[in-house]
């Protein structure tokens, strides 16, 4: 299925967004996912499933000042 | 408690701005902000918070401006090279405004004072450039119920979340800090200077809004920004009940191990 991460149409077979995260080789820590505008706690990326034309967008914690 | 003849014509245009008013200019002259990093997200705030007159601006930072800081920091000037920043940020917002008081805090933020210091505040602004200190801030102000700001800037993006009482956390967000090998400071990967501006006068907005009691705060939101694509974003978030700090049944009670080592003793 065919989903936009961070504005890029991306083809993945993966249906979950704890999946979509090891595919994509995410990092463990200091890493946000939204979906569909909206931030989804990474205590729920197991059960958050993804669906044709979910827009992603994944947000690196920024630390600078 | 009334406004004086040059403070009505100091704050003219928030004294005749619909819905702020001698109210909302009161507020703020009633009010103490405390500021976490004299830095680049810290130099615009304090700037804008002072101008707008805000009563009380506590600025905590140990360190001193460098060559390399002025690039974004425009509260300092080249002449201020080698002084404590808070003592060349306090020059600066005493000639904008005098009608403010500077109380300087001339340490870093840590374990041991942040309790103490975030007490005396009304609202919290993170312009810190360190994960350890950002996580402090977040988990004193979560527990102490107090009001913040977080943000971060990093190449050429920027983000920032604001928090009240009962509103989702950093760490609903961000649960814990990036492992060290992935940290990226603006020491290691540069930053757009101005993006400092960009971001901080959003922080400093939130805090004015807050104190004066007008519009709608970035609460339960994280705001993203981007520079080369000139594109902000808004992400509704909300409070994870799983969070460690603020979750129903939270890991984190007190303030211990954030591991903060001031960036002038890691490198130059």
């Amino acid at each position: 299925m065919k989903i936009l991460i961070n504005d890029k149409e991306t083809d993945t077979s993966v249906s979950t967004l704890a999946a979509l995260a090891e595919e994509l080789n995410l990092p463990a820590k200091g890493v946000a996912v939204a979906v569909g505008g909206k931030m989804v706690p990474r205590t729920e990326w197991t059960d958050a499933a993804l669906h044709e034309g979910d827009k992603v967008i994944i947000i690196n914690a920024a630390c600078g000042g | 408690m009334e406004l004086s003849l040059e403070q009505k014509r100091r704050y003219n245009r928030h004294l005749i701005l619909d819905g702020f008013g001698k109210e909302g200019q009161l507020r703020l002259l009633q009010s103490k902000v405390l500021i976490v990093g004299a830095g680049g997200l810290g130099s615009p705030v304090a700037l804008y918070l002072a101008a707008s007159g805000v009563g009380t601006i506590g600025l905590v930072d140990g360190d001193m401006v460098s060559m390399t800081n002025l690039q974004r920091q425009v509260i300092h000037a080249t002449k201020d090279v080698g002084r404590m920043k808070v003592d060349s940020a306090e020059e600066s917002i005493r000639e904008l405004n005098p009608d403010v008081t500077v109380v300087k805090h001339p340490v870093y933020l840590s374990e041991d004072n942040a309790a103490d210091l975030i007490r005396q505040y009304d609202f919290v602004i993170d312009g810190s450039d360190n994960f350890a200190t950002k996580y402090l801030v977040n988990d004193a102000c979560v527990m102490l119920g107090k009001a913040c700001s977080i943000g971060g800037i990093s190449r050429y993006s920027g983000q920032l979340m604001t928090l009240v009482p009962g509103s989702a956390c950093y760490r609903c967000l961000f649960p814990e800090p990036p492992a060290v090998k992935d940290v990226e400071t603006c020491a290691t990967v540069g930053v757009l200077g101005c993006i400092a501006g960009m971001l901080g006068t959003v922080q400093a907005t939130e805090c004015i809004k807050y104190l004066a009691g007008v519009g709608t705060l970035l609460t339960d939101t994280l705001l993203t920004f981007d520079a080369l694509t000139m594109q902000w974003n808004r992400f509704d978030a909300s409070r994870d009940e799983h969070c460690a700090l603020c979750g129903q049944q939270p890991t984190i009670t007190q303030l211990k191990e954030y591991a903060f080592q001031p960036c002038s003793k890691k490198r130059n």
